[in-house]
């Protein structure tokens, strides 16, 4: 097991992914947090407080459950069992500039589920996707439009973010 | 925050749902926690969701039905599925065809979930170990009709935040009852005390084995209890005269204006429906601030979503 981040690594990390997307965005545009489950919903919160902090005005932040829109539901090799959660978006989101969220950026497969999902709810302006980490592995058409560390793990490793609101801790570590 | 999770997750492995009696604590809770996630898919401007994409399912009801039926059509389709609707008069079934070849011919066409209603107690049980299709019971006979009784539960839970230590009346015709049956099973798992209320003509036999304890007075019940389940009189199942008159029974036994002046402030009123207004129930109280009656209809989607989306999982997963 080999730490890549600390938690002042990733603290780091979500102030300049905030800076990257204030920057990149049009000040007049609403812009909204969705975080994909779970460890996406804990990162979400995190961004949509500093963004709604600098931007000084309220930025709104949800929960995406991606279960229903997952593409290995009807597959015999999965064996894990997904369970089906709530999603939790209290706002409109047509014509918001979206920012979706997520721990880790591997196969592009969550990304995808979580795009289908979210049209589903309405039209957003756009959807840019931020991610903590962006591992090399891509099976999908997919890139990251605000990225915190690359990672080029091999494919037998697995990343894991460990973060303190659901595991006590504040750690990201290849395994 | 309540984001911190369980590491080890419960798996469910059931392609059937032929009961609750049959189902742990956990098994029922579980069809719950699921049904949650898909309430929302009934209020966005897309009520469509795709995880049974390409798959079909047959309502296939040899008894009427309008609620059950409609809504297990409801879900399939909110789920992306293809539905066949079979009915018993429009069918070869008036042509003498038996159950299993009924069911093995549309399986013939590459059905995966066969949702069964049959006036048979065990029809469902019997079709699951002849055919390969999930199969999930809409009601047979006087046995179960697990789906109302996930849906009451899940009605009760959501508006009470729990069923442990609830105390509920079930009254009416219990003895012609599936709905009764499950909903004592998943009631009694969950941790509520069940009272059986009804006249004795309309009541089970044995009824000491069950995990219920009897009444057959509401008057006596009508204060303490917590949730109060009016059943339906279902005319075409009773022989005989299990009451004098409609008027002695509403007298005894109909949730009445007057009654509800004395039950607790925060009770719940369910039907199961149809309604025979003013014989069980009064209109004003069918339609009175306490009733969840069309909660009950709403949450029976979600909680069919759940069902069919779940046993599709466990076929899939080849268990």
């Amino acid at each position: 097991m080999k730490a890549i981040l600390n938690s002042e690594q990733i603290e780091q990390i979500l102030k300049d992914l905030t800076g990257h997307i204030i920057s990149e965005t049009p000040g007049e545009l609403d812009i909204a947090v969705i975080g994909i489950r779970s460890r996406g919903e804990i990162l979400a919160q995190r961004l949509s407080s500093r963004l709604s902090q600098q931007l000084g005005k309220d930025v709104p932040c949800g929960t995406l459950d991606i279960t229903l829109y997952r593409d290995d539901l009807n597959s015999p090799q999965g064996t894990a069992q997904p369970q089906v959660r709530t999603t939790e978006i209290g706002f409109d989101i047509d014509d918001k500039i979206i920012i979706l969220v997520d721990d880790v950026l591997y196969t592009g497969r969550s990304t995808r589920a979580a795009m289908d999902a979210l049209i589903d709810l309405g039209r957003p302006r756009a959807i840019k996707l931020a991610v903590l980490v962006d591992r090399v592995g891509r099976e999908l058409p997919i890139q990251a439009d605000y990225a915190g560390y690359k990672s080029d793990a091999a494919p037998d490793k697995l990343v894991q973010v460990f973060l303190s609101e659901s595991d006590g801790k504040e750690e990201v570590v290849i395994e | 925050m309540a984001l911190i999770r369980k590491s080890k997750q419960f798996k469910w492995r059931r392609k059937h749902l032929l009961g609750l009696r049959e189902l742990s604590v956990e098994e029922i809770t579980y069809i719950l926690d699921t049904a949650k996630g898909f309430e929302q898919i009934s209020t966005r401007s897309v009520k469509k969701a795709p995880p049974l994409r390409g798959k079909v399912v047959v309502n296939l009801f040899f008894e009427d039905s309008t609620r059950t039926r409609n809504s297990f059509a409801l879900a399939a389709s909110r789920l992306s599925a293809d539905i066949i609707e079979f009915t018993q008069k429009a069918s070869s079934v008036s042509k003498g065809e038996t159950l299993l070849d009924t069911a093995r011919n549309l399986e013939a066409m590459g059905i995966d979930i066969v949702v069964i209603r049959h006036n048979a107690g065990g029809a469902p049980k019997f079709l699951s170990r002849n055919i390969n299709a999930c199969v999930v019971n809409a009601g047979d006979g006087f046995c179960e009709h697990p789906t109302q009784g996930l849906l009451d539960v899940y009605t009760i839970r959501k508006i009470k935040g729990t069923l442990e230590g609830l105390k509920i009346a079930i009254v009416g015709d219990i003895a012609h009852s599936r709905v009764a049956r499950s909903d004592m099973w998943a009631m009694t798992k969950l941790g509520a005390e069940v009272i059986f209320v009804g006249p004795p003509t309309l009541m089970p036999t044995q009824l000491s084995r069950l995990p219920v304890s009897v009444s057959y007075s509401l008057d006596e019940v009508i204060e303490k209890v917590d949730v109060i389940n009016m059943l339906r009189i279902q005319f075409e199942r009773l022989g005989g005269n299990p009451f004098p008159s409609i008027r002695e029974y509403s007298h005894y036994f109909g949730l009445t204006v007057e009654r509800m002046k004395r039950a607790k402030p925060d009770i719940l009123v369910m039907h199961p429906g149809p309604i025979n207004r003013g014989l069980e129930m009064e209109s004003e109280v069918a339609d009175g601030e306490r009733s969840v009656i069309l909660e009950q209809v709403t949450n029976g989607l979600a909680v069919r979503m759940a069902v069919l989306f779940l046993v599709n999982q466990a076929a899939a997963q080849g268990d």
